[in-house]
């Protein structure tokens, strides 16, 4: 982009429509409220206005048609009903695209927007939206203030009896409004801004020193406001202590009554009377000048400094993604680089050095606490995703004629930038799919006794160093025997396979398999899952679909929390090395001989707590030598996927260590049962096992399904 | 300069090395490097030519053997062995080989196209064949060595 300032318009503007839709989307609910139509009409204004000053002309005119019927929404005269929610909701989609557009420099066929306009019209009724010429009308004009004598807003003088002019307010803090960080001198301040006031300390509550508890707090302040303003505004100063203080509010009619007979004007400076709690500042009503005093004898209180220009949005930084990266990378390598370090001193038996070996690990602790920095500027919320995800809700149910509605839950979870960016394909397919699929037609549902609109939850939430995303539909769940009578049909099993449910639901993921009797625009190609687990798969997570017949189905993504780093436990087996997930494992075991049962000719079960777990090969599934021999192996217990809990065999645990995962894929492709590759201290290079698929490898009827899916995901890539 | 001459006669710079004993070359632009053989980690269900992976200053790149690859028969252990590094199409890989020879620069036409011969598996990842000293050179079609097994190139 040649226009660093076009640049920030746009990067503006994405906010600006999060902004917008984050509004429309909270419309329907009960959250609804006045604040709520203003701010999604400051955000397409800023949008015109922006756009405006770039000559964006298609783009000013759309939002000009789309704020004159949100002035209208604004203005109460034009009724938020659904129909006119959905319409505007479908525009704040139409604008983001023009957004697009125009960044991209490509243009939008008219009839597109032009369809929006009309409708946005139709919303309107006779009112018409003036069209505005993009740039001729956009200027800068001059607003002109009135700026009225000080004078006439504070009359002088007692000339105006009876009318209310101000107000009296009792204010009697107690000792919680301290502890909350409350000072009242900034609430006096703020008072002050609202007119012309006088504040008188009353004392009378103040015990002699020999009663005197400094967490108790006996001050009381009458104050006498002079202002237009209404009480509304004078109650708004104190909205922040509501609750915390005795206030009553009460309109002061001309002249100011006499002062009350327990209230005894403070001449001195009472500051060692002052509870400690109380700004350290003492206030000194100075019946002369009170408002000055009041506004300026309201120093921060030292402590408060710091977070004193903390106040206000937060300050963020925009830096080149790429710069990020290099960062990364750099990190990645002085954490292989600290490993090798620490190896070595290892391998150096002779010199026990306890300095060194300290020193060793705080590096290996400050590098770590590094690359978490690091990482983190990497980290976004899923916030931004999940809102493109409820556009492809409404633009499957509008096309495919069904009513439903996106619910969305963890939109705060923070997930890295990349798995964001190359989520977004696949869930758009999971999503369209929940719709077209999942989500029965109106009189289907109303058959079920469901309700006519269908629900799709979006949820993301953080587990032990993975992201989980589920998509849930409540939906009719999948049709096994027709998913089983298609996959036939289509030769992608054969004829008389016996397949149980868990694997019936597992075709769905196969290339090539798409239920779809008719192909809609959105789905049906028969591209669909497939390219979901590809693609996930491709993050380093994996893909699981859960079905209640009548009642919906449930798809997990399981992602790594990073791309880059993992805890692995380093082990042997077959004379490699090769680093399982430290995620999967749930313990090791070394097995007594009587643990272990042997099950057909080569099949071993391990008795655990009373419990049979079927025992793994490593070295087997991998086509490595068997190494263990006679000697009794050591198990590691790992969650699958696919069987539950499973052991698998290794010859050794070497090390529990943070392993850089580098690619296989960029250089070679994918290796069954390996899901990256790491390199260790010694400078070579140790496999990542993949347990899922290691245990997948051996589920009953020979080649096991996922493989199949997986292979056939890779031929698709390679043709790709 | 070169421009101006006739595309034929212009010079394509070649190295060449030596794998189960025949001469192989591959074009001087997709040569990154040359390395000394360093034990490798063997990928499971791997072809027989990809001996397995090892790192290139914290890259994994897969190594083959290039002998293996021509039906050569597996390359023998010798602290000759060199590793040639090449890039094709955004891949890093190592070509496992006996000794590099040398740089040889000839003119495009001087490369034959490979005759016919009945090796399938030569004829796919052999582009062409250049005369030399004592000989000929047979000039590597990185692309089909790389992806032979996937079947699925063009």
């Amino acid at each position: 982009m040649a226009n660093p300032i076009l640049e920030t318009f746009f990067e503006e503007t994405e906010e600006l429509l999060e902004a917008l839709a984050e509004g429309l989307a909270s419309m329907p609910g009960a959250a609804f409220n006045k604040e709520t139509v203003n701010s999604v009409f400051r955000a397409v204004h800023s949008i015109k206005g922006g756009a405006g000053a770039f000559k964006l002309t298609e783009l000013v005119s759309f939002a000009h048609a789309f704020e004159t019927v949100m002035d209208a929404v604004r203005s109460e005269t034009l009724a938020l009903t659904p129909q006119i929610l959905h319409i505007l909701t479908r525009s704040a989609d139409c604008l983001a695209d023009l957004v697009d557009a125009a960044r991209s420099g490509r243009t939008i066929a008219d009839d597109v927007t032009s369809g929006f306009l009309s409708a946005l019209q139709a919303c309107l009724g006779e009112g018409t939206i003036e069209a505005v010429d993009a740039w001729d009308n956009f200027e800068f004009h001059a607003v002109p203030l009135d700026l009225q004598p000080l004078a006439d807003l504070c009359p002088q003088g007692a000339d105006t009896l009876g009318e209310p002019s101000g107000f009296r307010i009792q204010f009697h803090p107690y000792p919680a409004l301290f502890t909350n960080g409350h000072e009242p001198a900034l609430l006096f301040a703020a008072l002050g801004e609202l007119g012309q006031m006088t504040c008188r300390l009353d004392l009378s509550q103040l015990p002699d020193w020999a009663g005197y508890q400094p967490s108790e707090f006996h001050l009381h302040w009458t104050i006498e406001l002079e202002t237009d303003e209404s009480e509304i505004a004078v109650q708004e100063v104190f909205e922040f202590v509501h609750g915390l203080c005795d206030l009553t509010i009460e309109p002061l009619t001309r002249p100011p009554a006499a002062a009350e007979p327990d209230v005894k004007e403070v001449e001195g400076a009472p500051a060692l009377a002052m509870p400690s709690l109380a700004s350290p500042d003492p206030i000194v009503p100075d019946p002369p000048t009170p408002a000055h005093i009041a506004v300026a004898a309201a120093p921060k209180k030292p402590e408060r400094g710091d977070d004193g220009e903390a106040k206000g949005p937060k300050a963020t930084l925009r830096v080149d993604l790429d710069r990020v990266d290099r960062l990364i990378n750099a990190v990645g390598e002085l954490i292989i680089n600290q490993a090798m370090i620490a190896q070595r001193l290892q391998d150096m038996t002779a010199t026990r050095d306890d300095d060194l070996v300290l020193h060793i690990e705080d590096y290996r602790l400050l590098a770590r606490d590094i690359q978490e920095g690091v990482m983190a500027i990497r980290a976004q919320p899923v916030k931004s995703l999940f809102q493109r995800m409820s556009r492809i809700v409404r633009e499957a149910a509008d096309s495919s004629g069904k009513l439903a509605e996106l619910m969305t839950f963890g939109e705060g979870t923070e997930v890295d930038k990349t798995v964001v960016e190359r989520l977004a394909d696949p869930l758009t397919h999971m999503i369209r799919n929940a719709v077209d699929h999942g989500i029965e037609n109106c009189a289907a549902r109303a058959a079920a006794g469901k309700p006519p609109m269908g629900t799709i939850r979006l949820a993301a939430a953080h587990r032990s160093g993975s992201v989980i995303i589920t998509v849930k539909d409540d939906g009719a769940g999948l049709n096994r025997p027709k998913i089983l009578e298609i996959a036939k049909r289509k030769g992608l099993i054969p004829a008389e396979a016996e397949l149980s449910d868990g694997e019936i639901d597992q075709l769905l993921f196969m290339a090539g398999f798409s239920t779809a009797t008719s192909v809609s625009n959105l789905s049906g190609r028969g591209v669909g899952l497939d390219v979901v687990r590809t693609a996930v798969q491709a993050l380093g997570g994996r893909v699981s679909i859960a079905t209640m017949p009548g009642q919906g189905t449930e798809f997990t993504i399981l992602l790594p929390l990073t791309l880059a780093v993992m805890d692995g436990m380093v082990v042997t087996v077959g004379g490699q090395t090769l680093v399982v997930p430290i995620t999967s494992i749930i313990e090791t075991i070394r097995p007594r001989p009587s643990d272990l049962h042997r099950i057909g000719s080569d099949e071993t079960l391990l008795s655990i707590r009373g419990r049979m777990i079927p025992v793994v090969d490593v070295a087997t599934s991998l086509g490595f030598p068997n190494m263990t021999g006679e000697s009794m192996p050591l198990l590691l217990l790992v969650e699958s996927e696919h069987l539950g809990e499973c052991a698998l065999v290794v010859d050794a645990v070497l090390d529990q260590r943070q392993v850089v995962i580098k690619s296989l894929e960029s250089n070679f492709g994918t290796v069954p049962g390996v899901s990256a590759a790491t390199v260790l201290g010694d400078g070579r290079i140790a496999l990542i096992l993949d347990p899922d698929a290691i245990v997948g490898g051996r589920m009953p009827g020979g080649q096991p399904l996922a493989n199949i899916a997986s292979n056939a995901g890779k031929a698709a890539y390679a043709n790709a | 300069m070169q421009m101006l001459e006739d595309p034929s006669k212009s010079l394509v710079e070649f190295v060449t090395f030596s794998a189960g004993q025949q001469s192989f070359s591959i074009e001087i632009t997709q040569v990154r490097e040359i390395r000394r053989w360093s034990p490798v980690t063997a990928l499971p269900h791997a072809p027989r030519e990809v001996l397995g992976v090892m790192n290139l200053r914290g890259s994994v790149i897969p190594i083959y053997d290039l002998a293996a690859r021509f039906g050569l028969g597996q390359t023998r252990e010798n602290p000759r062995n060199v590793i040639v590094v090449a890039m094709h199409g955004g891949q890093t890989v190592g070509l496992l080989v006996e000794a590099v020879s040398e740089i040889l620069s000839v003119p495009r036409d001087q490369i034959q196209e490979t005759p016919d011969i009945r090796s399938e598996l030569a004829r796919q990842s052999i582009t062409g064949v250049i005369p030399i000293e004592n000989g000929m050179t047979r000039v590597i079609d990185l692309g089909a060595v790389l992806h032979h097994s996937a079947k699925a190139v063009p």
